[in-house]
């Protein structure tokens, strides 16, 4: 099974493996990570925010609107700012690196 | 839902003095310097109406907006006047400087800045927390509110909670479990509302008197 490395609120790095039947954000919810996504996974609010490594911000599928337009609600914006709700968690992606953002 | 803060740090000390997330009296902020920070309409609304009076700088992370497009350019129509200043940036800190006026500390693209106002009106939308009602004695579990499933009846008699802020054993946050919680609490509800009153089941495909109060 492919696997990505988690850098959870207190900086602690994990690896999970995943299955890309998922999102970024139901694999971390159901692997116990404090991600409160409220909405459920449509892209109605901003807190499933997390980062994502450098090497892997080109392979993802670009942001739409909405996405971006949610992100105005996350706080620490930065350029590898994602909603991990609308990330699909190909085979492709086997290894990617993502940090959980500040609450 | 509350209002969501512009960032977590210190913020506490300013609220309702320097900082509104909401706008009940907008005399306040007459010939005064306001930041207002956002994307949204309240923002963009606020960033139009308040330029009439006083010294207004919106600041957002973006130049994109996702208020109407109508709101945005009256903005941007201000903005070219010299009506209002527009900072794309985010804001960091904020701390407080003399004649009760505030310093905020914001960043764009790892530069950073500072700007000096009376007052700071965030507006980015609602968050999903209990606020004042988690203060109400409620029995609450992970920061949400225990039911019972024959009345969805709160550990206080009498105050009921439905929908995606309530946990009972089983609960699936659905729209369609919100309409079931809440044709078993207005039963409930009714008790108290009605007291002398009978409570008579009926349906809306069968009951002439429901219909007639439907106008169908």
């Amino acid at each position: 099974m492919p696997k990505l490395i988690i850098t959870d609120r207190s900086g602690k790095k994990s690896e999970i493996e995943y299955d890309s039947n998922f999102t970024l954000m139901e694999t971390l919810r159901d692997n116990g990570y404090d991600i409160e996504a409220s909405c459920g996974g449509c892209c109605a609010c901003a807190t499933c925010h997390v980062y994502i490594d450098e090497k892997w911000t080109n392979r993802l599928k670009d942001m739409d609107d909405e996405e971006e337009s949610m992100l105005d609600q996350a706080f620490d914006v930065k350029n590898n700012s994602r909603l991990s709700c609308q990330i699909e968690l190909s085979e492709e992606l086997d290894g990617i690196e993502i940090e959980i953002a500040p609450e | 839902m509350i209002k969501l803060k512009v960032f977590r740090k210190n913020i506490e000390n300013f609220e309702n003095k320097n900082v509104f997330y909401a706008i009940r009296d907008k005399s306040i902020f007459k010939n005064k310097k306001i930041l207002i920070a956002g994307g949204g309409d309240s923002a963009l609304d606020w960033t139009n109406e308040l330029s009439k009076d006083s010294n207004v700088t919106l600041i957002h992370r973006r130049k994109e907006f996702r208020a109407a497009p109508d709101s945005v350019s009256k903005m941007q129509e201000l903005e070219t006047k010299g009506k209002i200043k527009f900072i794309k940036g985010q804001i960091k800190k904020i701390s407080k400087i003399q004649d009760s006026r505030i310093m905020l500390e914001y960043e764009n693209d790892d530069e950073k800045s500072n700007i000096e106002v009376d007052y700071l009106l965030p507006f980015f939308g609602l968050k999903m927390e209990l606020g004042p009602i988690a203060e109400w004695g409620l029995n609450l579990h992970e920061n949400l509110i225990k039911v019972d499933t024959e009345k969805f009846q709160t550990s206080t008699p009498s105050i009921f909670a439905i929908g995606d802020i309530n946990w009972y054993p089983g609960k699936l946050k659905l729209i369609l479990s919100g309409f079931h919680e809440s044709a078993l609490m207005a039963q409930e509800v009714f008790k108290y509302c009605f007291p002398d009153k009978k409570n008579i089941f009926r349906y809306t495909t069968s009951s002439k008197e429901l219909q007639k109060k439907l106008g169908v």
